[in-house]
């Protein structure tokens, strides 16, 4: 994997990717790189890939005069040219399993596959959400044994299962918070999030009815404890925090700033985002955390799927437990059951439903072998080995790249560079696109919005030092070019299966659906 | 351990390389007194790969599944044949480990095959744009209901008593933190939804109606009226689909006159699951409404050498860049169950997916014949697609919810009751939704009708 370029051999970079310097194909192939139509250029209405044991009777009519009339429009293909043409789609895709994935905040951890085994095994796939709970009692186990491993791993006394994503998961705890605050009485307006932040904190609170203002941070990359402590009062609900920040940083005054927030009759959530950084070395309950969702699809493996399902449990204080959403599940005895609205102790404080069933299940069982799999010994080892990798990653090129807070201490799990002294106009747009013709997936880039051309790089810790140390070297050969004001960066990339696309004309005039059979 | 390719070695070269003398040196800036000296007690230690399958396998087999039994449950999850080669592609590494299309030159695979997707969608629904998928047909409701209040700037959502009670409970907690009125109203198990009731809780201050399409007991009906009369007072028709397959029967909610068009699209490739990951899906009827939409959108563009290509697109909507003033909070979707729905919904094309409709409305109305044979069994929805709802009039007390519990026991899976859907409702006792798809026989639909003769003699 990633092994290095033994060779020596060197593709030459020139803007028409040495088209010219031969004869073009027919095609419009180049070899394994094969171009796709789109699915309605090449599918027909009377086609299809499945075949029903069909009946040659009369069709019944019970559907009070409301038949469909006319052509849908969809179209189908056989099951072979369906292979064909996801395969080749998905061949134009980049994915961990290809290759080091360094997207900062996301954790591109490998995906194990016992994992999908498990998942797919017929008492949890093939199971009904209101199945009678007599029938599904393993399935009701496995929601339970995750809630207790994620109570344990964050030091927590409560967990809500059922929200559907990191951001639902967010909504999850700052209404718990605003329910919390509610019943006694207290109404107050203002959520408090630093700059650094993810997208996703603000629009949070901002959907749950709260004015959100940002909290300063020092020059070193850390909340200003100071001027927070200046801002707390009457009208602050709650602070919302990362920790480990979005800059890679720990933050060491967490503990310091939940109390002060506590002391102001506020309630702290924690963005859950980075847990791979401290799971088992520190537990976020001993911070005085009241809320923090954790992203199974990021420190618990489950795959990210081109953009989901994720999962984003809940774990909640004392002060919050009581106004958890519904349902949950109980366990009594040996017995498990699922809490719904007809409990009437449970939908007295619970601040609501959610979503329409429990969660997603099938990231439950994924989450839960993974955690099996690791055990407490693996997963402390897990995230000194991501610690350890994002830390070697940042001494090796913060001489030659611009990195804001090499000084402040060890990064944790990420490491943050900005795009300071590039050449010509370069951009780390630029540098991100010449990483791709190198053969990675490039870091997250312009997050957070405090660096200047951010760049966070999230090794994790499924990598080899191969790997590794053969990115460095291709990240220090960009940024080198960079510096240089290369610009040959500017077009890059030269060796993807498309060059660089222009987003403004997506924009401008959107095409969001294929039209390409009606009238315009 | 198997997924850590480090060895001690490694790790001993670069705490060098980074000038630390041990890996407790990275972690300085964790409070000492918070800092845990050993594995996190009270779990268990790593376990090999074959002792973790056998430790699930246990919790799998203590579950009955659908397919081991005759299996008629509904309500908003239903139980389809996918085929073999839709978890095949979903399980492509390119597809199952890649993230959200950040970078687009090395993401067109998932890029096309979200504007596939999308364009699928939007056809079904007889829309002209649908997005790149929600978490599940209950939080597209609510967004729904939210989107309304921003293109009508009005805040009151009238709600059908006929929308699946979990959506209106989705719906009215999220309204109790944004402001919104919600004026619901209590279901009533009757042949024909009351569709003048609704239309009369409509005023000068609704932003929406929020009707299901076919309803929470199956029942089929046209939309138009409704929508014309909110219409009529400057409200959105917001048709809820939590049964897609049922479209390949009936006429589009588009057609209908719904300005936005939302479901759960579970039905079609993503399987039960135990209630998750399902597939939200979200459309609009006219283009105009496509900046007020939630959640990512992909869009056909050009690469620099003038070939065709996609990205996600307008995202001055979303969280990332507009932050607080963003349409939603979502970030993460559904994007690997909407490439199950795409893969099996190419797989069905037209023909398919309407010779699907047509078998399961054959199934459900062999079941509603059958059924209303039985001794003290009424069946209620005249008009159906593949669920319709029955009184269990002989069960004399004991009620629907104990009665699928028995037959439970017996290996008999008979359907969703009203109780459990509708706690509080004690009219609604002896009511039982069933769902009758492609994938029951009609041997389990006699045995049904057997064990509810037997339950109800």
């Amino acid at each position: 994997m990633n092994a290095p370029n033994k060779s020596g051999w060197k593709p030459a970079m020139t803007p028409d990717n040495g088209a010219s310097a031969g004869t073009g194909t027919l095609t419009g192939n180049r070899a394994l790189m094969l171009e796709e139509p789109l699915l309605f250029e090449i599918g027909h209405a009377e086609t299809t890939g499945v075949d029903l044991e069909l009946v040659e009777a009369e069709l019944p009519n019970r559907l009070g005069g409301m038949e469909r009339k006319g052509s849908i429009g969809l179209v189908g293909l056989t099951e072979p040219e369906t292979v064909r043409h996801y395969t080749r789609l998905s061949r134009q895709n980049y994915g961990i399993d290809l290759g080091f994935f360094p997207l900062g905040s996301c954790t591109m951890k490998h995906n194990p596959r016992l994992n999908e085994k498990v998942a797919r095994m017929p008492g949890f796939a093939d199971v009904h959400p209101m199945a009678p709970a007599s029938t599904a009692q393993g399935a009701l186990q496995v929601v339970y044994e995750l809630g207790d491993w994620l109570k344990k791993l964050t030091g927590m006394p409560a967990v809500a299962m059922s929200p559907k994503a990191g951001a639902h998961g967010e909504l999850c705890g700052i209404l718990a918070i605003r329910a919390a605050l509610t019943a006694r009485g207290d109404a107050r307006e203002v959520v408090l999030c630093p700059e650094s932040a993810h997208g996703t904190n603000p629009a949070t609170a901002a959907f749950a009815g709260y004015r959100v203002e940002d909290i300063p941070a020092t020059p070193e990359g850390r909340v200003d404890v100071d001027a927070l402590k200046a801002r707390l009062g009457p009208d602050v609900a709650a602070v919302m925090i990362t920790n480990p920040n979005t800059c890679g940083l720990f933050e060491r005054d967490f503990k310091v700033i939940a109390d002060a927030v506590h002391e102001a009759g506020g309630f702290v959530y924690c963005d859950g985002a980075n847990f791979n950084a401290i799971v088992g070395k520190v537990r976020p309950g001993d911070l005085g955390v009241d809320a923090m969702h954790i992203n199974l699809h990021k420190t618990f493996s489950t795959p990210h799927g081109g953009g989901g399902p994720g999962s984003g449990p809940v774990v909640l204080s004392e002060a919050l437990a009581a106004y958890a959403p519904l349902p949950f599940v109980r366990k009594t005895g040996d017995l498990y059951e699922l809490v719904e609205e007809e409990d009437a102790a449970a939908a007295e404080t619970s601040f609501g439903r959610m979503t329409a069933f429990h969660g997603q299940m099938g990231m439950f069982t994924r989450a839960l072998t993974y955690m099996l799999s690791h055990g407490a010994d693996g997963l402390k080892q897990v995230s000194e080995d991501a610690v350890l990798n994002a830390n070697y990653i940042l001494r090796s090129l913060e001489d030659l790249l611009h990195a804001p807070y090499a000084d402040s201490g060890p990064c944790m799990h990420e490491a943050l560079f900005g795009d300071k002294d590039f050449g010509n106009g370069l951009t780390t747009l630029d540098l991100a696109k010449a990483l791709i013709d190198e053969g990675y997936h490039p870091m997250t880039v312009y997050f957070p919005l405090v660096v200047h051309g951010a760049m966070l790089v999230e090794p994790t810790e499924t990598e080899s030092k191969a790997t590794i140390d053969q990115f460095i070297s291709a990240f220090r050969s960009v940024a080198q070019r960079a510096l240089d004001g290369d610009e040959s960066m500017k077009h890059a990339p030269y060796y993807a299966p498309r060059r660089r696309l222009d987003e403004t004309q997506a924009a401008r005039k959107p095409v969001l659906a294929w039209e390409g059979d009606r009238e315009t | 351990m198997r997924y850590l390719p480090l060895t001690d070695t490694d790790r001993g070269d670069m705490l060098e390389r980074v000038g630390a003398s041990s890996i407790d040196d990275l972690f300085v800036d964790v409070p000492e007194a918070a800092r845990l000296d050993g594995p996190i007690r009270g779990l268990p230690m790593h376990m090999s790969e074959m002792a973790v399958e056998r430790h699930m396998r246990a919790r799998s087999k203590k579950n009955l599944a659908a397919a081991d039994a005759p299996f008629f449950l509904g309500a908003g999850a239903y139980r389809h044949h996918v085929p073999a080669s839709v978890d095949t592609i979903i399980q492509r590494g390119e597809f199952l480990t890649a993230y959200t299309p950040y970078q687009p030159e090395i993401a067109q695979g998932t890029l096309q095959m979200l504007f596939e997707f999308q364009t699928q969608v939007a056809r079904l629904y007889g829309c002209a744009v649908a997005n790149a998928s929600m978490y599940d047909g209950s939080t597209a409701c609510w967004e729904a209901v939210a989107m309304a209040g921003r293109v009508t700037r009005k805040s009151r959502a009238v709600l059908s008593g006929a929308l699946h009670p979990h959506y209106t409970e989705v719906v009215k907690t999220m309204a109790q933190f944004t402001g919104d009125t919600i004026a619901d109203s209590a279901p009533t198990v009757q042949p024909e939804p009351d569709e003048a009731g609704l239309i009369a809780r409509i005023d000068d201050q609704t932003s929406c109606v929020v009707v299901q399409y076919p309803d929470i007991l199956g029942r089929v009906s046209d939309l138009s009226k409704v929508a014309e009369a909110a219409h009529e007072k400057g409200a959105l028709l917001i048709a809820v689909v939590t049964e897609p397959v049922a479209l390949g029967a009936i006429a589009s909610p588009g057609e209908l006159g719904a300005d936005i068009v939302v479901g759960e699209g579970q039905s079609i490739g993503v399987g039960l699951q135990f209630g998750g990951p399902y597939l939200g899906l979200f459309a609009v009827r006219d283009k105009k409404h496509v900046r007020q939409m939630p959640g990512r959108l992909c869009g056909e563009t050009q690469d620099a050498e003038g070939k065709r290509g996609y990205v996600l697109t307008l995202s001055t909507r979303e969280q990332h860049i507009r932050r607080e003033k963003a349409t939603s909070n979502i970030c993460t979707n559904s994007g690997l169950c909407a490439l199950a729905f795409t893969v099996h919904m190419t797989l069905l094309g037209e023909k398919g997916l309407r010779q699907l409709a047509m078998e399961n409305h054959r199934l459900a109305c062999i079941a509603a014949d059958r059924l209303a044979k039985v001794p003290g069994v009424e069946v209620i929805t005249r008009s159906f697609f593949n669920e319709f709802a029955v009184k269990l009039t002989g069960a004399k007390g004991i009620g629907a919810r104990q009665i699928v519990r028995d037959l439970a026991d017996e290996g008999v899976l008979a359907g969703v009751s009203l109780a459990r859907l509708y706690p509080g409702h004690p009219e609604l006792d002896d009511a039982l939704l069933i769902a009758v798809t492609e994938t029951s026989t009609e041997d389990d639909i006699a045995a049904l009708a057997h064990a509810l003769q037997e339950k109800l003699a």
